[in-house]
């Protein structure tokens, strides 16, 4: 089974894009922040991150209630999979608990039965080593990485990539909520929205030449990331700088923040304009510099992928 | 191959199958194939760079190299392949191919997952684009390969199918035990590695066929994701340590198949390595990520032969065009078959102590083993 459009295909990514919001026109990516997130220690409070969740989610759907915002996102019934990035361990530069709590609570509230809830990654033990496991996020939250579900037998092409497709993104999810960290990557430049999609196929080692260009882009595009992808909420309570994509407590900071948007490519620019500030700031050099600037930022943007915006004139960042 | 190496050589691929079923079945960890690397050198806060092959892959904590087969742990470097065999089969030496390497006999084929390029045209891409937890296997240690070889009346062992370059350890190891019994190494490989490795290598093994995927930086960088420069380097190196070697091109329509890519093929080869190296120009088929390709025609494949031969290569052979008459060697002096081929199958040796039994022309290779 090669992934190619059909008419039913093409009638699935209409209803995608009318979820994820159109990518023509003008794109929006929120940033919520609460100075105060952690005010009673290290971990981050569950009720801040939950209201942190709400501002952003109503910001980025002009919504009164986060109900209302998340049922622009999803419809009760479907299952949805939350795609963590767990590489980097618990309470590191993972993506937190915390925030896939309040994610499952909200989803749940809005008709997505917590049993029609998975949380994915590339490898179980990965998710495990971030704190997720079965029962962690409730009883019937799942947790599985695809080492354990499994990928297609058949490759899914695009440009530069061809992949095998992970399971729970073909077989078992109906909608993705993609949930990756604001930090740093030592050959990409940064990782973020598009290149937490990297953990949908099964040779992600093979994409990092070039500073990951075209390939992360190419792979967002294969047709089951596209067409599931629905929303991009990027945990940057945490944040890291330099030296990533594993965890240095060096060159991390509190940002105290989350980036929301339905273009993942906006999103993308904006979190490495954060990160090319933090940089400045601590008299780093910049990405461009170190011959690691995310080029393909631009390629997703470009006329033969659409995945967005890259143009700061065509994104409004709404700071709640 | 008579009858019973024949029937030997059919049973062999379901013992596989079975054992590696047993091996999912059990190896949930990568613990019993995880060895440290050879060539690494560590880097500040938990880095690595492999110096394996010419990528020199920069690895952080918890990460892999491009080969998907090697991991940093804690900023040292482990190959997770070592004994861990995805594919086990009993092949004639003709089918690597060898043709001037005991030709006639069995080699013991084995494989891991992985690879250090991505060519889009692999024909093994379901293990050597993978990692190795991706693909059922079976440990089969250094010293059991070897004597798996000998039970199966092979007197080479062939690391091949993938890329042996990403299960280095497990050649050097496996190619020790193999000589310590009688049994030959030889190395099917893309030759993109490093000199060192490389040099070490060749202290190890018998002979080494390596793909050498086309001419130009361009073709490696589109269509391999590699480069050549190290490729060629690597044949030189072979040269230089007195390495059997003989070079495949697959020669695929369109993108590596004109007049002037067989001339420049064959003008290095001839300056570089010399005349005596066998060049063997193959068929390719649409695999992988170049279905939209045909195969190749057998005019463009007596073409490159034809460019090759015209250059003095005195070893130009065809592949995968089973009945031609290009798959036999012939003396270069007084031009009669010396060793005849029908498809993987030899028919007839004319050599006496490595000459040709009609003129005693000295014919290059190692033809008893």
């Amino acid at each position: 089974m090669r992934f190619t459009l059909n008419r039913r295909d093409l009638l699935k990514a209409s209803l995608g894009a009318f979820w994820a919001g159109p990518v023509e026109g003008r794109s929006r990516v929120v940033i919520s922040r609460d100075s105060a997130l952690r005010a009673a220690g290290a971990t981050p409070d569950e009720k801040r991150v939950l209201n942190l969740l709400d501002r952003a989610l109503q910001a980025c759907f002009d919504s009164d209630t986060p109900v209302d915002a998340w049922k622009q996102v999803v419809r009760p019934g479907e299952t949805v999979g939350l795609k963590v990035n767990g590489l980097a361990g618990r309470g590191t530069a993972s993506t937190s608990v915390r925030l896939v709590e309040a994610v499952c609570e909200r989803l749940q509230q809005a008709g997505v039965p917590a049993k029609q809830i998975v949380v994915w990654d590339r490898l179980t033990s990965d998710l495990e080593s971030a704190g997720f496991h079965d029962g962690s996020l409730g009883a019937r939250v799942r947790c599985i990485g695809n080492d354990e579900a499994g990928y297609e037998d058949e490759l899914a092409v695009f440009g530069r990539a061809g992949s095998l497709m992970s399971r729970t993104l073909t077989r078992t999810c109906d909608a993705v909520i993609n949930l990756p960290v604001l930090k740093d990557h030592g050959i990409a430049g940064v990782t973020m929205a598009l290149k937490n999609l990297f953990g949908a196929i099964h040779n992600p080692n093979k994409y990092h030449g070039n500073v990951g260009d075209p390939y992360v882009a190419d792979v967002y595009m294969l047709p089951p990331i596209r067409q599931k992808v629905r929303l991009t909420i990027c945990d940057a309570m945490t944040a890291q700088y330099e030296g990533g994509p594993s965890y240095m407590p060096q060159w991390s900071w509190p940002f105290n923040g989350l980036l929301v948007s339905r273009d993942p490519v906006a999103l993308d620019y904006i979190g490495w304009q954060i990160i090319e500030k933090k940089r400045a700031e601590k008299g780093l050099p910049s990405l461009r510099a170190l011959q690691r600037e995310p080029t393909w930022i631009a390629t997703a943007a470009d006329a033969r992928h659409r995945l967005g915006a890259n143009d700061p004139k065509r994104i409004d960042r709404v700071e709640v | 191959m008579d009858r019973r190496e024949f029937l030997q050589s059919a049973a062999l691929p379901s013992l596989a199958v079975l054992a590696a079923g047993r091996a999912a079945a059990a190896a949930d960890s990568d613990a019993p194939f995880t060895v440290e690397a050879r060539h690494y050198e560590k880097l500040a806060n938990r880095k690595i760079r492999c110096k394996l092959c010419p990528r020199e892959c920069v690895i952080d904590d918890r990460e892999r190299g491009y080969c998907g087969v090697r991991e940093n742990r804690g900023g040292a470097y482990y190959t997770l392949v070592h004994s861990r065999i995805c594919a086990a089969h009993i092949d004639p030496m003709e089918k690597k191919p060898f043709f001037h390497f005991a030709p006639g006999t069995l080699a013991f084929s084995v494989a891991t997952a992985g690879c250090n390029v991505n060519c889009r045209m692999c024909q093994n891409w379901d293990i050597s684009q993978v990692r190795p937890e991706q693909v059922r296997a079976t440990r089969i240690s250094p010293r059991d390969l070897a004597q798996l070889a000998r039970q199966y009346r092979c007197p080479s062992i062939a690391y091949t199918y993938s890329e042996p370059v990403v299960f280095y350890e497990y050649v050097i190891d496996a190619a020790r035990a193999a000589r310590a019994v009688g049994v030959k190494n030889v190395v099917v490989t893309g030759g993109f590695i490093q000199e060192d490795p490389l040099r070490e290598l060749c202290g190890y093994v018998d002979a080494v066929k390596v793909d050498l995927k086309g001419i130009t930086e361009k073709f490696y960088k589109d269509v391999v994701n590699g480069e050549l420069k190290p490729v060629l380097n690597a044949l030189v190196t072979l040269r230089r340590q007195k390495m059997w070697t003989e070079i495949v091109y697959l020669v695929i329509p369109t993108l590596n198949d004109s007049d002037q890519e067989f001339r420049d093929l064959a003008r290095w080869v001839r300056s570089e390595l010399g005349t005596d190296v066998p060049l063997h120009f193959s068929r390719f088929h649409p695999e992988y990520l170049l279905k939209n390709l045909p195969v190749t025609p057998l005019a463009t494949l007596e073409r490159a032969k034809a460019a090759a031969d015209a250059e003095g290569l005195h070893y130009v052979y065809l592949g995968n065009v089973p009945g031609h008459p290009a798959e036999s060697t012939y003396c270069p002096k007084c031009r009669r078959v010396v060793v005849e081929r029908a498809g993987l199958t030899v028919q007839s040796i004319h050599l006496r102590k490595g000459k040709c039994q009609y003129c005693g022309q000295s014919i290059p290779g190692i033809w008893e083993v």
